[in-house]
């Protein structure tokens, strides 16, 4: 598409109700890629194979890149600048969801959570692509070739431990089970979605989910894991609202302790 | 001055980790615009995570300092994406001199497929398989050529 042919190139041209929805959604998505960007880097180190170490640090950088990226479209709309939106805020204005805040735990959570998050948030971008407004557009089409990577990595890792041996096919149906409620908070609703669909900028979170779920459970069927239904779970919602998990605050205390130091300093 | 004459002063630019390319000739040099006396470079990263922009952006505005120009500015933009498929001849020759396997040209995303058979960049043979998608750098993949027994990393198609 051309300049010409989307509604919004500019966020000038938008009401400030639409304003303040594109920003909430902008807030979650940067936020959701900075704290789990943190997390994967946690793995740096500790990987339980060398690949898979180097994997999840890359995937840290990515995540970190893409959410430097839409803290900056935040700032051209008029927020702070990326630093100072990713280490100066209160815990209560971040607006992840607690699904990414949750400590690495062993290997086999950190890869579902990777497996689960990454295919929602290949599929978010994907719809982003035809977005009217034109600098999420640009984002999405940036975007894309990135996490194919990640989800070619979380889905063959995904076929391959659940049909190995017996324990790994546990360990994967445990943690599939544990992260099912933290994953469908991804989805906790807005008051903006029906205006951001409306208006063309963003399908919105309910039908985000069920081209998720459809996407997931395919190839969890696929790979002989066993699909919670959806009805028998209740979503871990309030991460998008700025409530949060026990687990937030520890790490924003970790991730902003050198930058509080001296928030003036030149790099 | 015109574009062409800043695009060839842009060739002294090089990728700081591969010393030979030129940011050109690696695609992240997205537009150069001239309007009367203003000249504007405007560069796309590669990864979004790369932390090797800022070196090239501050490269870039070190080698047009002294062109004369009244205006002169060095932006980032993510309105011309980079692919790999940006990456000129000269560019995937200089990579293989360099020791990395170009990216081949891809349509859309990538597959499984798009990594077998990579030709090493040493001995040529296409005997060699993929050891990881996740390399030293956000862009380079490691492979292992099975002919002349070493791994090789390849420029990711993306």
């Amino acid at each position: 598409m051309n300049v010409n042919e989307y509604k919004y190139n500019s966020h000038t041209e938008m009401s400030d109700e639409l304003t303040s929805g594109v920003k909430d959604l902008l807030f979650k998505m940067a936020d959701d890629e900075l704290i789990l960007g943190h997390r994967n880097s946690e793995w740096t180190g500790l990987g339980p194979i060398l690949e898979e170490d180097i994997a999840f640090s890359s995937m840290a950088q990515d995540k970190l890149g893409q959410a430097q990226a839409i803290y900056n479209l935040l700032n051209q709309m008029g927020e702070q600048d990326a630093d100072t939106l990713a280490f100066t805020r209160n815990e209560n204005e971040y607006k992840c969801c607690h699904f990414v805040e949750y400590p690495i735990g062993e290997y086999d959570f950190s890869l579902m959570r990777h497996f689960l998050f990454d295919a929602a948030e290949a599929l978010r971008y994907n719809s982003l692509l035809n977005s009217s407004y034109k600098p999420l557009s640009d984002l999405a089409k940036k975007f894309r070739g990135e996490l194919r990577y990640h989800t070619l990595h979380s889905e063959v890792w995904i076929e391959q431990l659940s049909r190995a041996t017996e324990e790994s096919k546990a360990r994967m149906q445990s943690a599939l089970n544990e992260c099912m409620p933290l994953a469908l908070g991804i989805f906790e609703p807005s008051k903006y979605d029906d205006l951001l669909l409306q208006e063309g900028v963003f399908t919105g979170e309910e039908n985000l989910k069920s081209g998720w779920y459809e996407h997931i459970q395919n190839i969890l069927t696929n790979s002989g894991l066993k699909v919670p239904d959806l009805s028998s779970i209740t979503p871990s919602f309030g991460g998008r609202n700025g409530y949060h998990t026990e687990y937030l605050k520890p790490l924003l205390d970790e991730m902003c302790e050198v930058y509080k130091i001296d928030p003036e300093a030149e790099w | 001055m015109n574009r062409e004459e800043v695009l060839e002063i842009l060739q002294s630019v090089k990728d700081p980790e591969i010393p030979k390319l030129s940011i050109v000739d690696l695609g992240v040099v997205t537009d150069v615009e001239i309007t009367n006396d203003k000249l504007k470079v405007v560069l796309t990263p590669t990864f979004s995570g790369c932390p090797a922009l800022k070196v090239m952006e501050d490269d870039v505005k070190n080698a047009i300092k002294e062109l004369p120009f009244d205006e002169k500015e060095v932006t980032v933009s993510f309105e011309k994406q980079w692919s790999s498929n940006l990456i000129s001849e000269r560019g995937r020759k200089i990579l293989k001199e360099s020791g990395f396997a170009p990216p081949p040209k891809i349509n859309g995303l990538v597959q499984i497929d798009t990594f077998k058979k990579v030709k090493c960049p040493f001995c040529e043979s296409d005997n060699t398989n993929l050891q990881t998608p996740f390399g030293p750098t956000l862009c380079r993949a490691i492979h292992y050529c099975n002919n002349c027994k070493q791994a090789f990393e390849q420029f990711k198609p993306v």
